[in-house]
């Protein structure tokens, strides 16, 4: 029986890793359901670039307030889980702090811990207020009701009870309170505990011990079904986040393939197609589900944190229009999602749902709308790019469906029979010389 | 204003320094088209050896390809590609960010290999080198504020040639409060300027226009033709065009130099 709570830490430790390593199976699966695209340059940059945004924060501190809480809560969520390992070594082996045998740093340590928790509690509060009491509008934003909504702020919630439950077990620990080193902020809760004896503190601290690993491991496998991902994430996307300039937009190959044909007098437009040529053409040109999207994409769909940057810095969100940058992320997070179940429930193939991204879950509207300023690309602190999932959509719209607003087919034909965007006489192309 | 073509170059054996590509608003629109004119006489008064291709200009297809007709875009680059190549073509200068971004990022990978700047990069450019010196009075007292355009401030990082050049009007220069990276678009990118805009509550180039009435400004100061239209409609929507007019950057230093 004196082995029971190892055995029962054990088990749960075990239960919520295992989880947690199926869900990530599940995700890289999804992942890649994407295209392929060629990531592998550069990768002194892209070291450089995660460096610098995803584990620097550069991005984050563009907008300092929100900046700063968020390095607070950062910093000390990676830190407290230094803590995290002493408790599961505690809790398999059955030790009480493994490391306070290190001497006085232990104390240290601790103490940096401690006071870690206490600023991740305030800003976390402040979080909560900049949310619920002070609305501040991108968190109010059509597409930020139900889910969405309640997972930003049960986060917060999680994060206040974790903190309180460390605090509490540093205080309600007696014999880590006479150490009296360390407990620079447990000190000043202990005396709410003042008064009871011996025995039951010892219950409080024992309890406060199981809920706090508990509600990490909770944590852990909560975050496959949250924005809170972009924890870990954030660092695969910044790193194969585009290193070109933002206004360079990609050229299609398989079309370069077929101008070339078209525009080569020599071609025989009724040659029969080489040998293998017809499989090395894509299914489709553009995107209209999440599959015809490159595996980046859809990365960067399960990074997105849905904190709005991107749309609250839209032209087309601030005018009213119904595009909104964060939105076509989540869209394709839900859809891709929809997609994995839809695989996992016919036995690992894709049935036909009769649904796609385009149409059920983002509108011509929407797309229509975007001015491709790269605002959104811009803002995004974990190097989403929005703009190339709209312009993919676009694409698919015009060559496949030729679905374009009626003024752009004009725009178009005159590209095509005069070479400008009006109905002028290419001769007249140099007339201002002379006006 | 001496303007001169390829094809004149070639005729006799010469190479220029500079191509200027005009851009379809540039050559068609008549708004767009003084702004033509302005860049030219600034390259006059620099001596600038420079062609422009004239009838044998398309457009570059950076319309076509954000609206999402790849088909067109490559169609229209490989074309120019091939004139631009056979002219042996090294530099090119534009007015036009959007043909700007899209000659230099987009044209590459085609085969179109070019080092291409913008209109007001070449002019810091010549100030630096000495060989354009200005020293107009015209605006001096005057206060203007610049509107990055998206496709060659944050699309491409270019934000300091455009307000570098405006210092040598002598105005006074304001910053709104979204510039640089976070300036706000004009509402012309991504082929709105072709179309109707989508449903909405306000036009995207009257809020821009009200960022910059928030400067008072006398002038408000832009880098490509489309942004200048925008603007312009933006402070007519605002009942302000007696007070303040809307100049691209070559414009005002052409008339600050009374050329
Ligand atoms: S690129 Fe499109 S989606 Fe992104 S901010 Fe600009 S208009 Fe909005
Ligand atoms: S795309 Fe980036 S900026 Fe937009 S909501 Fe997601 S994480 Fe935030």
């Amino acid at each position: 029986m004196q082995y029971l709570p190892n055995i029962i830490f054990a088990i749960l430790l075990t239960v919520a890793i295992g989880y947690f390593a199926k869900n990530v199976k599940k995700l890289i699966r999804n992942i890649k359901l994407g295209q392929d695209v060629d990531v592998s340059n550069n990768k002194k940059e892209r070291f450089k670039n995660m460096a610098m945004i995803a584990l620097g924060q550069s991005k984050m501190v563009k907008r300092p307030i929100a900046g700063i809480l968020h390095i607070i809560v950062y910093v000390g969520f990676i830190i407290i889980n230094i803590e995290v390992l002493e408790i599961i070594i505690d809790g398999l082996f059955g030790t009480h702090r493994a490391f306070s045998g290190i001497g006085p740093i232990y104390g240290v340590l601790i103490g940096i811990f401690e006071i870690l928790a206490f600023l991740v509690f305030v800003a976390v509060v402040i979080f909560w207020i900049r949310r619920n009491v002070m609305k501040l509008s991108r968190f109010w934003k059509s597409e930020m009701t139900t889910w969405p909504k309640n997972d930003g702020n049960f986060i917060l919630y999680f994060e206040m009870v974790l903190m309180t439950l460390f605090l509490v077990m540093n205080a309600t620990d007696v014999s880590f309170q006479n150490m009296n080193n360390g407990n620079v902020i447990s000190q000043f809760i202990a005396p709410l505990f003042s008064g009871m004896p011996e025995s039951t503190l010892h219950i409080i601290e024992r309890a406060a011990w199981w809920l706090h690993i508990a509600g990490i491991l909770i944590f852990l496998n909560y975050l496959y079904f949250s924005k809170h991902l972009h924890i870990i994430l954030a660092f695969p996307n910044t790193y194969y986040g585009s290193l070109k300039p933002k206004g360079a937009f990609n050229n299609l190959e398989s079309v370069t393939k077929e101008v070339k044909m078209m525009m080569d007098p020599n071609a025989d437009p009724f040659a029969a197609p080489p040998e293998g040529a017809e499989a090395a053409m894509p299914a489709k040109f553009g995107a209209s589900d999440v599959q015809d999207l490159n595996w980046v994409q859809l990365l960067s769909a399960y990074t997105c944190t849905e904190c709005g940057r991107c749309t609250s810095a839209c032209p087309a969100n601030l005018t009213g229009k119904k595009l909104s940058p964060r939105k076509i992320m989540m869209d394709t997070r839900d859809r891709l999602e929809e997609v994995g179940k839809n695989i996992d429930a016919n036995n690992g193939e894709f049935k036909d749902d009769g649904k796609q991204l385009l149409g059920d879950y983002i509108t011509n509207e929407e797309l229509w709308a975007c001015t491709t300023c790269n605002a959104c690309v811009e803002e995004c602190p974990v190097s989403i790019n929005p703009l190339s999932i709209i312009l993919e959509m676009r694409r698919y719209l015009v060559m496949e469906q030729s679905a374009a607003p009626v003024e752009l087919n004009n725009m178009m034909t005159n590209i095509e029979n005069n070479g400008a965007p009006w109905p002028y006489n290419q001769m007249d192309r140099l007339n201002w010389k002379d006006e | 204003m001496t303007v001169k073509t390829m094809a004149e170059f070639m005729a006799e054996g010469k190479q220029p320094e500079i191509l200027f590509w005009v851009g379809s608003a540039g050559s068609y629109d008549d708004r767009a088209k003084k702004i033509t004119k302005a860049f030219v006489k600034i390259l006059n008064k620099a001596n600038v050896d420079f062609a422009v291709l004239g009838t044998e200009e398309s457009n570059t297809g950076d319309v076509a390809k954000r609206a999402g007709n790849e088909f067109l875009f490559q169609m229209q680059a490989l074309m120019n590609i091939e004139v631009l190549n056979a002219y042996e073509v090294k530099k090119i200068v534009t007015c036009d960010p959007h043909s700007y971004n899209c000659l230099k990022n987009e044209y590459p990978s085609l085969g179109g290999n070019y080092n291409v700047l913008h209109h007001t990069q070449f002019i810091q450019q010549l100030i630096k080198e000495g060989r354009l010196t200005l020293q107009g009075n015209l605006y001096k007292g005057k206060r203007i504020t610049f509107h990055d355009p998206c496709y060659l401030g944050r699309a491409n990082n270019e934000f300091d040639a455009p307000r570098q050049v405006l210092k040598n009007t002598n105005a006074e220069i304001i910053e709104m409060k979204r510039h640089k990276q976070t300036a706000l678009c004009c509402g012309a990118g991504g082929a709105q300027m072709f179309k109707e805009p989508e449903k909405g509550d306000k036009d995207i180039n009257v809020l821009r226009t009200e960022d910059a009435l928030e400067t008072k400004p006398n002038i408000i100061a832009t880098g490509c033709p489309y942004c200048n239209t925008m603007m312009t409609d933006g402070v007519k929507a605002k009942e302000k065009e007696a007070e303040i007019s809307v100049l691209d950057i070559a414009e005002l230093i052409a008339n600050s130099e009374e050329l």
